[in-house]
């Protein structure tokens, strides 16, 4: 038995040794899991036919009759479906690690890779590609269906409106905001399931995140309250990113805004990492 | 082990034939073994709790570096127990147990401030000249000149023709159109004991009856005479973001002759600014003035129901201490899908359906087992919540908007069962997808988040009302305690109102409901499991 066994699998022979090639093995092996798991697809598309589906929607219900003052923020209602879309990625993210909790798998995958971090942070890479690329079609979706219903219901350049162009300032932040903003809701979900490790649980508590804070902001009586509640809520503060008008107004800032999700994002990744590190499986 | 020991068969028969007793009791036995749900579930009960009362927390002031309770304004109650405006200048003479009181009514006009500064240093006033829709000018008989006690009067307003109303909430239509001195309005009461009846005339000799009081305890002496009174004005302009609302006090001035009052002891008539602690116009203006058989009376306030946001300062409803049923009702269908999508992950379904084939009343079983455990954690959560948030509530200063006792427990048991039947789609939810956190995500989606689109504003106004109607999110309906009185302008807007009636919503929730646990049963009876 001298005879040493040749490494078949590419994967487990690069989780081994250290740096660059683990990682790729890891990516690669995160990647092969999350593609070929059958909810990926189907979440994937869901992402994007439900928030095109809002969006046009809501383009569709909203009218500005000749004369009138509209104090509609174009881009940012066009990008509607967002709020929609950002729960099946929400359920997408979860499952990402979720899944594995539930059918045992963590502890294959944690015994053919033992570098859990690694294994947190291929997770991570992957899905932040894959919602990026579904958060593009659904934006893109959104403004081009917004681009040809709106004019039509009274929203046009001649009337001071943005038009929906994506070489323009005002438009190209909130879409490509809205990118980021998906990506980073999938950080957030990925962080939270890993400390909870239960897919249920985890859903209900990112959306009660994302959801509650607007809810209790609305009930508040105390303006300030309310203000306060709604920068550091990880949904009211990212979608000032949307905002094109009223700035002033703002709670927040949308680039501020967005870094406030970033933080949330973060700060359940690290917990998640952290407790994935020194927690058994 | 000796050999005459035979072995016996269990108490009872087997489950599946035992009924549906045994099914639920081992449905309560899975449920209550899992400690995870238990704790669960007292979760969702606590962060009720929790929330709501946070939610008052929010320091009140008001001026002179006063806090909390000494910043308490009660408001005055109409005989039917609601928080009331009772404001407006009295023209009045004592009017005993039968009579009548008849004038006639030549015009009626108004002048308000939309917003900005108002007082007697600017110019007019900082007036300008318009009537709002519900301004009222006409005669009444009233218990006494106390605020909030029983009344029953006929009046013509600035926008809803001549109306007849009485105590506060009730409200009955007259001729319609606007007076003018071409084409006047004749107005009649008539006092018998504690019944009022009043008539309206376009002409002063044909008479059509309005419609009839009876004010409980009016007593012997009763006050009658001409009154007048303007609400707010008030203007609205919602859009994305936000809603902007303008308001501005009003005052309105009525012309009367023709005056009649029959049973009293005659005098003098006296003048009265009633109540004036409202949302009212103060200044020079207000007052009357009577020259041959032509009186002048000019007021401002409202003789109506407060509905949050016009009473004269921070108001709140008992509904605002629950704003925690939203994380609670999270848990809860966190907890219900779990209940059901669990068995599947564990391939306990398999198990279960052996044991008792009938497989609807698994499904049965576990709906009515999650229902009531939901309903009862959020009563007891949701009792906790308005009868110590209402207490906090007024110890922070603020005035929380009295229902009576049948409104408070519709509140209270109807939040509880918005709980029970969103534990209920999300059993029914997670045995038609058997992925939980799928399940999870489309229930909490359904229910929650067109509630966040209508209350954060984040659609127009009309989508939200329309959200609120046809989505799950209707069912919160049942939490409004305040009706939306036709008579008052104000913000009918969630989350305060909601467009459907209470147990409509409630309806439109539970259809949602039987709908899921229509389409479970026969998925569950037609797949494998």
């Amino acid at each position: 038995m001298s005879r040493t066994l040749p490494a078949r699998r590419v994967g487990l022979a690069a989780a081994d040794s250290g740096g660059w090639v683990g990682l790729r093995g890891a990516l690669y092996a995160e990647w092969t899991k999350l593609r070929t798991a059958p909810e990926t697809t189907w979440l994937l598309i869901a992402t994007v036919v439900l928030t095109m589906a809002v969006s046009t929607a809501a383009a569709a219900a909203t009218r500005c009759s000749p004369g009138t003052a509209c104090p509609v923020d174009v881009p940012k209602l066009s990008l509607t479906g967002i709020e929609f879309g950002q729960a099946v990625v929400a359920v997408l993210a979860v499952l990402a690690i979720g899944g594995e909790y539930s059918t045992g798998m963590i502890r294959t995958t944690l015994t053919a890779m033992p570098r859990r971090l690694r294994v947190l942070a291929a997770k991570a890479a992957v899905l932040t590609g894959l919602v990026l690329a579904a958060g593009t079609v659904a934006v893109a979706g959104s403004l081009l269906a917004g681009r040809l219903i709106l004019p039509g219901h009274g929203f046009t350049a001649a009337h001071g409106f943005h038009v929906l162009s994506l070489t323009t300032g005002p438009v190209l932040r909130p879409a490509a905001g809205s990118v980021l903003y998906l990506a980073l809701i999938a950080l957030l979900s990925l962080g939270t399931c890993a400390v909870l490790r239960d897919s249920a649980t985890a859903v209900g508590v990112v959306l009660g995140l994302l959801y509650l804070f607007p809810i209790i902001a609305a009930l508040a009586s105390d303006p300030h309250w309310r203000r306060h509640l709604e920068q550091i809520g990880p949904m009211t503060a990212g979608l000032a990113i949307q905002a094109t008008t009223g700035l002033r107004t703002l709670p927040i800032s949308p680039w501020a805004g967005l870094g406030v999700l970033a933080a949330w994002a973060a700060g359940a990744l690290l917990a998640g990492g952290l407790l994935l590190r020194f927690r058994d499986a | 082990m000796s050999a005459g020991v035979t072995t016996r068969a269990r108490p009872g028969p087997p489950a599946a034939r035992a009924g549906f007793g045994s099914v639920l009791r081992a449905e309560w036995t899975k449920f209550r073994t899992v400690r995870g749900w238990v704790i669960g579930m007292i979760v969702a009960a606590v962060l009720i709790d929790l929330i709501g009362l946070l939610a008052v927390q929010a320091g009140i002031g008001c001026g002179n570096g006063r806090t909390g309770a000494a910043c308490l304004q009660p408001l005055p109650t109409g005989p039917g127990g609601e928080a009331v405006t009772d404001s407006f200048y009295f023209v009045r003479r004592p009017l005993t147990s039968h009579g009548s009181i008849t004038a006639r009514i030549t015009a009626l006009t108004g002048r308000y401030v939309s917003g900005g500064a108002a007082g007697p240093g600017l110019p007019g006033g900082g007036l300008q000249p318009g009537i709002q829709p519900w301004s009222k000018a006409g005669i009444m008989i009233k218990a006494s000149t106390r605020p909030g006690s029983a009344y029953a009067a006929m009046m013509a307003t600035g926008g809803h023709g001549v109306r007849f109303q009485y105590n506060y909430a009730q409200d009955f239509p007259g001729l319609p159109g606007r007076l003018s001195a071409a084409s006047p309005r004749w107005l009649r009461l008539t006092r018998s004991g504690d019944l009022i009846t009043g008539y309206d005339s376009a002409d002063g000799r044909h008479w059509t009856r309005l419609g009839a009081a009876r004010l409980a305890g009016l007593p012997a002496t009763a006050q009658a005479g001409l009154f007048t009174t303007s609400p707010p004005y008030m203007k609205v302009t919602s859009g994305f973001g936000g809603s902007n609302g303008q308001i501005g006090p009003s005052l309105a001035t009525g012309v009367f002759d023709h005056v009649g009052l029959s049973g009293g002891p005659g005098g003098r008539w006296a003048g009265q600014d009633i109540g004036a602690n409202g949302p009212a116009y103060s200044g020079p203006q207000i007052g009357f003035g009577q020259a041959g058989g032509r009186f002048t009376v000019t007021g401002s306030g409202d003789i109506a129901p407060v509905v949050p946001g016009t009473g004269p300062g921070p108001s709140a409803t008992i509904e605002d201490h629950l704003a925690g049923v939203f994380a609670g009702l999270i848990a809860v269908v966190v907890i219900a899908a779990l209940f059901m999508t669990a068995e599947y992950r564990r391939g306990l379904i398999r198990t279960t359906l052996a044991a008792s084939p009938r497989r609807g009343r698994v499904l049965a079983a576990k709906t009515v087992v999650a229902g009531l455990v939901a309903f009862a954690a959020g009563l007891a959560a949701s009792v906790i919540a308005v009868t110590v948030g209402v207490r906090l509530s007024r110890d922070q200063g603020q005035y929380v908007l009295p229902v009576t006792w049948l409104t408070e427990v519709r509140v209270i048991a109807g939040t509880a069962a918005v709980l029970a039947v969103a534990a209920v789609l999300a059993v029914a939810i997670g045995t038609v997808l058997r992925r939980s956190a799928v399940a999870v995500a489309a229930v909490v989606v359904a229910i929650v988040l067109p509630y966040v689109l209508a209350v954060a504003q984040v659609v127009p106004a009309g989508a939200g009302e329309w959200l609120l109607r046809v989505t799950p999110a209707a069912g919160f309906a049942i939490q409004q305690s305040i009706p939306h009185y036709a008579q008052v302008t104000a913000q009918y807007t969630p989350p305060a109102y909601f467009p459907l009636f209470p147990w409509a919503g409630f309806g439109v929730l539970c259809g949602y409901a039987a709908a899921a646990v229509a389409l479970a049963l026969y998925l569950l009876r037609r797949r494998d499991a």
